[in-house]
């Protein structure tokens, strides 16, 4: 039990089944509060699938079903008595492909703010310039806050999607793949942006470029065939992995 | 332990508004089949209800032709069926000798056909004409008009609010077709655009997939459902229940002249909001989602704008179909020329004029080219609302995914 208060997410014996196929085998692990935590493996290992179940975004896939617990800040999230909305408030969420709300960019910042609460002018203005400096773009779009954020270039929506998911002040982040489809120097932007955001923040990351897991991650778990093969400190991961099929994955992509 | 995931939504308002949209757009789904439902059950009636000939055999038996049926016709015609006929009926005074048993003249094969059936008209309806006056309330009888009123000139008579074309002087006023197609028009739109959007929004997003895929085909095989079922719909069911809730002195008018075009709005409403909203990338659905929001949040604050060329598009080609049918216009406004903005008054439409004028208008007279100018304007109005949807939309839709 003290060890499931410590650990921000805990997932025990977790499984998910797409209808009849298993994509989750018995996943258990503790991921802590306020570090990098990040998820590597081969395409379709079910890396995604871990992390849409913590804040239940695989509630929308018809025909998903879990076993297990899903533990978060010591409360199961698939409880009857978790309010779904709720629950995704706090747990923020980056996709890989995730284009602005067709609207200004501030009002993509200002939208899951006003969801619940009606807020002032004032209020709102300072939340859009807090969250647009901590995500590293007030520089660039302060000029052009009524401008539609479609008008930005990949990167830059990218961090205007991180700056949207912290403007709610979620306790986790939740990111999946947020750089495969940016630029190198877009891409150095948000991982500078992830190692400051932990912090505050407990960062779930999944990322097919070992190097960035490598960089910005305190703790690595390797996925393969939808089991957790292993899951530890990233330098263990990287210089002296347990498994033979961890070290088989990392020095195959390294040549 | 307390549960830090538990509903911290403090506003009862938007729960109720959440509940009363997820009811209202099921319920508006439900709708839309039990009306088309409807127009089966009432032909449906013919077959449960058989005996309907038989129960009214007094009325509907034709008269007798042979000889030897003659001698029974007395007692069939008596005078309980056919007795009021003189005082109601001007126009036959000969056939009161005829019918009344008890001077026994002998009928004369075959005139009862002529008879009147329903008595109640007699009124309102003119036979020797065949039409309907414009105006049950007007006291001048149709087309008895004062040979010494000035002549108008064209602009004068188009812009009047009579409109006559058969007559000593021909009235052209369009006027009155103007109130009346906009009144149909703006009623069928009030009623199917909502409708139509509302049942989109469900099936796009909320249904699950199996009802879905049976009941977006469904709504929009309803477009192609024949204008004349319903118009005759309207013209019995619709019509019925209107007089029977709000007894209205106009059977037919043009409330129950827009349900029927609404009914004939709502499946292209429904198909083009429907194929905007689910081209809404889902990628929008699960960012707002994953925001924290709600699914109706999410569905009315982001896909709704999102889409929102698209749904004004279908808005647009809503009034247009409203506009331009002609069928239901005939059949379930009353389809009199009034100058009454009032819903329970009779319309009639540009299109509705058409269709049931042109079949015996003079060739090249001056109602013909006035039919053809009716006609005109039509096509210049789909046209341009047709036109405004693709160029305006076609715009709006890629500005919106590329910001440009
Ligand atoms: N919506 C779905 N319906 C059915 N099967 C699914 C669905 N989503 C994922 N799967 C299956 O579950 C398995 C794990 O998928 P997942 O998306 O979690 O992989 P991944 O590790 O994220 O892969 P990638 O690196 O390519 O993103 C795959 O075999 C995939 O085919
Ligand atoms: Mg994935």
């Amino acid at each position: 039990m003290a060890k499931e208060l410590q650990a921000k997410i805990h997932a025990s014996a977790f499984s998910v089944f797409y209808r009849d196929k298993q994509a989750l085998h018995s996943v258990t692990l503790d991921i802590p509060e306020r570090k990098v935590t990040a998820f590597i493996g081969p395409s379709g290992c079910g890396k995604s699938t871990f992390l849409r179940s913590i804040n239940r975004m695989n509630d929308l896939v018809e025909g998903v079903r879990n076993e297990g617990r899903m533990i978060v800040d010591g409360t199961d999230v698939y409880d009857k008595s978790v309010d779904v909305v709720t629950l995704r408030r706090r747990i923020g969420m980056v996709f890989q492909k995730s284009i602005p709300f067709p609207k200004s960019i501030y009002e993509n910042i200002t939208y899951g703010m006003t969801l619940t609460e009606r807020k002032t002018k004032a209020e709102l203005d300072e939340i859009v310039e807090s969250s647009l400096k901590r995500s590293a773009l007030w520089e660039e779009v302060k000029d052009r806050l009524k401008n539609s954020a479609l008008g930005l270039s990949g990167g830059q929506q990218q961090r205007l999607c991180i700056a949207r998911a912290i403007a709610v002040n979620p306790d986790i982040l939740l990111m999946d793949e947020p750089c495969s489809a940016l630029d190198p120097i877009s891409t150095g932007k948000v991982e500078e942006l992830i190692s400051e955001l932990k912090d505050t923040y407990t960062i779930v990351l999944v990322t097919h470029n070992m190097q960035q897991a490598a960089r910005v991650s305190d703790l690595t778990g390797f996925f393969l065939m939808g089991k957790l093969i292993e899951f530890d400190k990233t330098r263990t991961i990287f210089t002296s992995p347990a498994q033979k099929e961890t070290e088989d994955y990392i020095t195959g992509r390294f040549g | 332990m307390t549960n830090p995931f538990r509903k911290e939504r403090k506003f009862i308002g938007e729960f109720l508004a959440e509940w009363s949209i997820r009811i209202v757009a099921s319920l508006s789904i439900v709708i839309i089949f039990l009306i088309f439902f409807f127009v089966f059950r009432e032909a449906a009636s013919l077959f449960t209800t058989m005996n309907v000939g038989t129960a009214n055999s007094k009325t509907e038996t034709p008269a007798p032709r042979s000889a030897d049926a003659q001698a029974a016709a007395p007692e069939q015609y008596s005078a309980e069926t056919y007795g009021d006929a003189p005082e109601t009926y001007g126009e036959s005074d000969g056939a009161a000798e005829q019918y009344n048993p008890a001077v026994e003249v002998e009928p004369l094969p075959g005139t009862n056909i002529l008879t009147p059936l329903n008595m109640n008209y007699p009124e309102i309806y003119n036979p020797e004409t065949g039409s309907l006056p414009a105006d049950i309330n007007d006291p001048t009888p149709m087309g008895t008009f004062s040979v010494t009123e000035q002549p108008l000139s064209l602009w004068e008579n188009l812009t009047s609010n009579v409109w006559q074309p058969v007559g000593v002087q021909p009235k052209f006023g369009m006027i009155p077709l103007l109130i009346g197609t906009a009144k149909t028009t703006v009623i069928a739109i009030l009623l199917g655009a909502p409708l139509g959007i509302l049942a989109a929004i469900f099936t796009a997003f909320f249904a699950p997939a199996r009802v879905r895929n049976i009941v977006k085909p469904a709504i929009e095989l309803l477009a192609g459902f024949p204008s004349v079922v319903v118009g005759f719909f309207c013209l019995v069911t619709v019509a019925s229940f209107i007089q029977d809730n709000f007894d209205n002195t106009f059977r037919l008018n043009a409330l129950v002249g827009g349900i029927g075009l609404a009914l004939a709005v709502i499946p292209i409403v429904y198909a083009i909001a429907e194929d905007s909203l689910s081209a809404v990338p889902r990628t929008l659905w699960e960012a707002s989602l994953a925001l924290g929001s709600t699914k109706w949040q999410t569905a009315y604050r982001v896909m709704l704008p999102a889409a929102a060329p698209g749904v004004f598009a279908a808005v647009l080609l809503g009034i247009g179909r409203a506009f331009g049918e002609t069928m239901i216009a005939i059949m379930a406004t009353g389809n009199a020329a009034l100058n009454s903005w009032s819903a329970f008054a009779p319309a009639r439409t540009f299109a509705a004029t058409i269709g049931s004028e042109m079949g015996e208008v003079v060739w090249g007279s001056e109602h013909y080219g006035v039919l053809f100018l009716l006609g005109t304007i039509l096509f210049v109005v789909s046209f341009s609302l047709n036109a405004v949807t693709e160029l305006y939309v076609k715009k709006r839709l890629i500005k919106r995914f590329q910001g440009r």
